[in-house]
C-alpha cells in the first residue's frame, strides 16, 4: 500500500505500463522536462528518454494525428491534452479518424491510443480551462470514454486504458489531482474492469449517479443526507461509453429514485442519456422522474462565478429533496 | 482583387522534367534516371492499366454500379512514378484518388471499389500492402504518415513513408501541422502533393499565392516541383526524396505539377467553372502519350507490344466489371462489427435488439 495523490497515481500507473511494454509512449505539450502542467508525467522523460516521452509541437490535432500514425506502426501512445478546452483542435482527428479507422479497416487496424484530458472546474482558472466535454465523445461511436474519481482507480484505470486495444478518452478530474488515498500497487487483483462502474456507497432511498469530480461531492451529499434520515446510494460510473447499465438499473430499481450529477451543462449532457435509459428500463420502479444536476446552459463562467455554476453539496441535496417531492 | 499565380498549361521554369510532352528525353543536373527498356515498357503498361481501371470505374458509376468515383485521369504519371519509387518496406498514405499508387502496392483493383459502391469504408489490410486506407477528410492522413514515420525512427528501420495529398489540402491545418512535426522530428517522410490545379471548383490561386513547393522552405525542408505528367521525372525525384528520408536526411515536399483531366468526382460538373481550352492544352501533355512516343521513336517497343498492353487492359477492365457486379452486399448486422476491437456492451445490446427486430419480418 502506498498513499498517492490522484496525479501521482496516474504517474505511477503510466510508469508501470511503460515498464511492462516498450511500445507505450507518452506524447503531449510540456509532458517531458516539465512533467506536464499538472506534473502528471513528472520524471517519466528522465527515466524513459525523449523517444518515449515526447514533448510535441503545440498543436493538438498533430498530437492525435501522429499518435494514430504511431499506433499504426505498433506503438501505444498516451496523449495528454493540456486542458479540456484545448481538445477541440484535435476533435477532427479524434472523431473522424481515431474513432472510425478500425471499422474502416474491417478490423485490420487497432488503435490503442489513450487521450488523457484533465477536465472540470473548481480551480479558479481562466476561460477554456474548466470544461467538461465528455458528451461530445460519448456521442462518437468507436471511442471508449472513462473518468476516474480517486487515486486507486486512477492508478488502475490508466493502465487498463493503455492495455485496451480500443481508443480511450480518459478524463481526469483536475481539481482532485492533489487528493490522496491508499493505493495497492502490488497487484491487479482488486482492479474493477474498465467498462464497469461501482457503487461507492450503498443506500436504499435514492441513487446518486456521478463520475469524475462529482463523485466526491455526491459522497459528501450522501453523508449529509444521512443526517436527515435519508439513505443515499452513490454510483461512480467510471465508464460512460460503454455504460455499466446493469449497475445503474439494479440500483434504481431498488431505490426508485435517481439523480444524475455532472459538471457539464444539463442540456444534452450525459445525464440526458442516463435519464432516458433509466426511464425506459425502470419505468415501473420509479417513484419520481430522473432529476439532473449540472452546469447551466451558459459558457463556463468567469471563475468568480464558478461556485454558482458547479453543482455543490447543497444543489445535490436540493435535487435529492425534490426527488422525494413527487 | 485578382491574384495571379502560375497555373494552367504554362510549365513554370522550376519544373523538373526528364521527358517532354513530345517524348524527348532531357537531362536535369540534379535528377537523372537510368531506365532499362523493359522498365520503361513496364511503366507504360502501369500507366495504361491504371487509366483503364479508372475508365471502367467511371463507367460503372454511370451505370449505377458505384455510388461515386474519384477519377485519376491525367494523374497517372504522378502516381505510377512515385508509387514505383517505393520499396516494400515503405508505407504510403493515400487520399481517395490514389488508384495508381494502389496498383503499385498490389492492392486488387476490385478492393478499391468497395467504398465507392457502398459495401464498406475500405476493403484492404493496410499492413499487407504497406498502403493505408483511403482517407476522405482532406489532409488528415498526412499526420498519420508523420506519426508512422516517427515509429520507423523508433524502430531503427530503413524505410520511409509517403503522404499523398492535393493542392487544396495544402490549406488544411493538419497538413501544415504535419510539415511542422516532420521537420521538428526530422521524420523519414516524403510529402507528395499532386497539384492538379483544381480543388473541386477552386483554382490554385484560392489556396496559395506562391508555388506550393516553396511552402516547404518555410518549414525547413526542401521542396521540389516536378512535371507530374512525366513518369520518369516523378520516379527520379521521388526515389531521391525517399532515399534521403531513409538515410536520416528528413522530409522532402514534392509538388507534382499535373492536371485533373476529369471531374473532381462523378458528381461534379467542371463545365461550370473551367474552360474547355484548358483541358485541350493539357491533353497535349498527356502522361501516357509521351512515353508511347518515346518508346516508338527509340524503337524500344513495337506495335505488338502496344497491342498486347491494350489487350491486357481490355481484360483487366472486363474482369473488374465482372467482379464489381459480383461483390456481395454487406449483411445488416455487419455494421456492428469492428466498431471496437474488444467486446462492447452497447454494441452487443444494439446488435441483439436489431437482430430480433429483423427476425420479426421472417416467416
Amino acid at each position: 500500500m502506498s498513499v498517492l495523490s490522484l496525479s501521482k497515481a496516474l504517474n505511477e500507473g503510466m510508469r508501470k505500463a511503460m515498464e511492462d511494454d516498450s511500445k507505450v509512449l507518452i506524447m503531449g505539450e510540456d509532458v517531458g522536462k516539465l512533467g506536464g502542467v499538472f506534473r502528471v508525467t513528472d520524471g517519466l522523460q528522465k527515466d524513459f528518454g525523449e523517444d518515449r516521452v515526447i514533448d510535441t509541437p503545440l498543436a493538438e490535432s498533430g498530437i492525435i494525428g501522429t499518435a494514430i500514425g504511431l499506433a499504426l506502426r505498433g506503438y501505444r501512445p498516451v496523449c495528454e491534452i493540456q486542458f479540456d478546452g484545448f481538445v477541440f483542435p484535435a476533435a477532427d482527428q479524434i472523431i473522424t479518424q481515431l474513432a472510425k479507422m478500425p471499422m474502416r479497416s474491417l478490423g485490420a487496424i487497432k488503435l490503442p491510443v489513450v487521450v488523457r484530458i484533465p477536465c472540470g472546474g473548481g480551480i479558479g482558472a481562466v476561460e477554456h480551462h474548466s470544461e467538461s466535454p465528455e458528451a461530445y465523445f460519448t456521442h462518437t461511436a468507436g471511442l471508449r470514454v472513462v473518468a476516474c474519481s480517486n487515486p486507486a482507480d486512477a492508478y488502475a484505470m490508466i493502465q487498463q486504458a493503455i492495455h485496451s486495444d480500443d481508443p480511450v478518452i480518459f478524463f481526469e478530474p483536475k481539481r482532485r489531482y492533489w487528493e490522496k488515498a491508499e493505493v495497492d500497487t502490488s497487484s491487479a487483483d482488486w482492479w474493477t474492469p474498465l467498462d464497469r462502474g461501482r457503487a461507492v456507497r450503498p443506500g436504499t432511498d435514492v441513487t446518486l449517479i456521478a463520475y469524475g469530480p462529482m463523485v466526491k461531492t455526491c459522497l459528501e451529499a450522501a453523508t449529509a443526507a444521512e443526517e436527515d434520515g435519508r439513505s443515499v446510494e452513490v454510483l461512480d460510473l467510471r465508464s460512460l461509453n460503454p455504460l455499466d447499465t446493469p449497475l445503474v438499473m439494479d440500483s434504481v430499481r431498488r431505490t426508485g429514485r435517481a439523480v444524475v450529477v455532472h459538471e457539464a451543462p444539463v442540456n444534452s449532457g450525459f445525464g440526458a442519456e442516463l435519464a432516458a435509459r433509466i426511464t425506459e428500463q425502470c419505468f415501473y420502479h420509479l417513484e419520481s422522474p430522473v432529476l439532473r444536476v449540472g452546469g447551466f446552459s451558459t459558457p463556463y463562467p468567469p471563475s468568480k462565478l464558478e461556485e454558482h455554476y458547479l453543482p455543490d453539496l447543497d444543489r445535490v441535496l436540493d435535487a435529492v429533496d425534490r426527488a422525494f417531492g413527487y | 482583387m485578382t491574384l495571379e499565380a502560375p497555373r494552367g498549361a504554362e510549365a513554370p521554369p522550376e519544373l523538373v522534367q526528364l521527358l517532354t510532352p513530345e517524348g524527348e528525353r532531357v537531362e536535369h543536373p540534379d535528377y537523372d534516371i537510368d531506365l532499362k527498356p523493359e522498365e520503361i515498357r513496364s511503366l507504360y503498361r502501369d500507366l495504361v492499366l491504371v487509366r483503364r481501371i479508372d475508365l471502367e470505374a467511371v463507367a460503372l458509376q454511370r451505370q449505377g454500379e458505384l455510388g461515386i468515383w474519384a477519377s485519376l485521369l491525367g494523374q497517372e504519371a504522378a502516381q505510377i512514378g512515385s508509387g514505383r519509387a517505393l520499396t516494400d518496406a515503405d508505407m504510403a498514405f493515400p487520399t481517395y484518388r490514389e488508384h495508381g499508387v494502389a496498383w503499385c502496392r498490389d492492392v486488387d483493383p476490385v478492393k478499391l471499389l468497395g467504398l465507392f459502391r457502398g459495401v464498406n469504408h475500405g476493403g484492404w489490410d493496410p499492413k499487407e500492402h504497406n498502403f493505408h486506407l483511403y482517407t476522405i477528410v482532406i489532409g488528415s492522413q498526412t499526420l498519420h504518415a508523420v506519426g508512422y514515420a516517427m515509429g520507423i525512427q523508433r524502430d531503427d528501420a530503413t524505410a520511409a513513408t509517403i503522404a499523398y495529398f492535393g493542392d487544396g489540402a495544402t490549406s488544411q491545418g493538419d497538413v501544415n501541422e504535419s510539415f511542422i512535426w516532420a521537420s521538428v522530428f526530422n521524420a523519414p517522410i516524403v510529402f507528395f502533393c499532386q497539384n492538379n490545379q483544381w480543388a473541386i471548383s477552386e483554382p490554385l490561386e484560392k489556396q496559395s499565392r506562391i508555388p506550393l513547393y516553396r511552402r516547404a522552405s518555410g518549414f525547413g525542408f526542401p521542396g521540389i516541383r516536378v512535371d507530374g505528367n512525366d513518369v520518369f521525372a516523378c520516379l527520379a525525384v521521388t526515389r531521391k526524396a525517399l532515399a534521403d528520408a531513409r538515410s536520416g536526411q528528413g522530409p522532402t515536399m514534392i509538388e507534382a505539377f499535373t492536371y485533373r483531366m476529369g471531374a473532381h468526382t462523378t458528381t461534379d460538373d467542371p463545365t461550370r467553372y473551367r474552360v474547355a481550352s484548358e483541358l485541350e492544352a493539357w491533353k497535349l501533355k498527356d502522361p501516357i502519350e509521351r512515353v508511347k512516343a518515346y518508346l516508338f521513336k527509340n524503337e524500344l517497343a513495337d506495335q505488338a507490344f502496344f497491342d498486347t498492353v491494350e489487350g491486357e487492359a481490355d481484360q483487366l477492365g472486363a474482369d473488374l466489371r465482372r467482379r464489381c457486379l459480383a461483390m456481395p452486399d454487406p449483411r445488416p448486422l455487419d455494421m456492428f462489427d469492428h466498431v471496437y476491437a474488444e467486446p462492447h456492451a452497447l454494441i452487443d445490446e444494439e446488435r441483439a435488439q436489431y437482430a430480433a427486430y429483423l427476425e420479426g419480418f421472417e416467416s
